[in-house]
């Protein structure tokens, strides 16, 4: 694990973040649920090689791994069972983007 | 025989399972396709083969379970624990391979649960092979979506002030929970502590059991 990554890391714990809303085929391990949520940044895990490469024998780049924390009442609306409940999943950082800080809660 | 319902009841009053008739699928056929061709070129033996089979069932919550008490006694080991659980397990002598592993601590304000919506990612290194309820579609679906009556089928009723923590296993990390010490525990050896730690109070799906008294 490099740590080129690192240096370049723009999101700091409890930054907060959406998850890109795109729908691409094939092996992805950002869960469709989480695309287009909100959350926070829960921490930084490590650069990891994108598996979205690796699934197919193809040479893969580092991406960081982050940690997000979302809250319940983000994810499901109206049908969270407390929307205070949080979830959080290991999303890496080519599918989160900063929010404004325009939208940030 | 009559084919009426004692059928399928063996004399131990367990019901028969079906005879596995159904041809292989694509991915079986493509898995013995190439276990069979590693053999053959000499890149790996069947005993090879068989001798990881044997490592990987031998592996039990037992290994999750002494990691905990020792948490539970040993407070600075259990500030290690939540650092960094992969160095912690390997301090306390587990092998337990290249797994990158996060320990999650339920306190009296929060639960902590582990699912893996995606496929099925368990810390089997840790806790052995997944119960089969872990990979099923209804508990990977559900528990992201409604926690709380999930973990009311497990007999786990936490009030709605108590919030819960969802870990979606989506990537690289594996994860276990530290439950919570129980009660009237303090006398307790380490060993018998790790007794009282079940595997599903460590997928967060039960809490660990009384002592008896």
């Amino acid at each position: 694990m490099g740590t080129q990554a690192l240096v370049n890391d723009p999101f700091a714990v409890g930054t907060s973040v959406r998850i890109r809303p795109f729908m691409p085929p094939g092996h992805v391990r950002a869960p469709v649920y989480l695309r287009g949520k909100t959350g926070t940044i829960e921490r930084a895990i490590a650069p990891f090689k994108n598996p979205e490469q690796l699934a197919y024998g193809l040479p893969a780049k580092e991406h960081m791994l982050y940690r997000v924390r979302f809250r319940a009442g983000d994810v499901w609306d109206k049908d969270a069972e407390n929307p205070d409940d949080m979830i959080e999943a290991e999303i890496y950082a080519h599918w989160i983007e900063k929010m404004d800080q325009s939208h940030a809660a | 025989m009559p084919h009426d319902h004692h059928d399928h009841v063996s004399p131990s009053g367990h019901p028969y399972r079906a005879d596995d008739d159904t041809p292989l699928s694509y991915w079986q056929t493509m898995e013995i396709a190439v276990r069979e061709l590693l053999v053959e070129k000499d890149i790996t033996t069947a005993e090879e083969i068989n001798t990881q089979i044997d490592a990987m069932d031998a592996r039990s919550p037992a290994i999750g379970a002494a990691l905990v008490a020792r948490a539970w006694c040993d407070p600075e080991f259990k500030t290690q624990l939540l650092a960094d659980a992969s160095a912690a397990s390997r301090e306390m002598g587990f092998d337990i391979g290249p797994m990158h592993l996060i320990a999650l601590e339920n306190t009296a304000d929060t639960h902590n649960i582990v699912v893996c919506t995606l496929c099925s990612c368990y810390p089997r290194n840790l806790l052995g092979l997944p119960p089969d309820w872990y990979k099923s579609r209804a508990y990977r679906s559900r528990t992201v979506k409604e926690p709380r009556k999930v973990l009311s089928e497990f007999g786990v009723n936490l009030p709605n002030s108590m919030p819960i923590r969802v870990h979606d296993s989506t990537a690289d990390m594996r994860y276990f929970v530290i439950p919570m010490r129980p009660d009237g525990t303090e006398d307790l050896s380490q060993d018998a502590l790790a007794a009282l730690v079940t595997r599903d109070s460590m997928i967060g799906t039960g809490i660990a059991t009384a002592p008896i008294t």
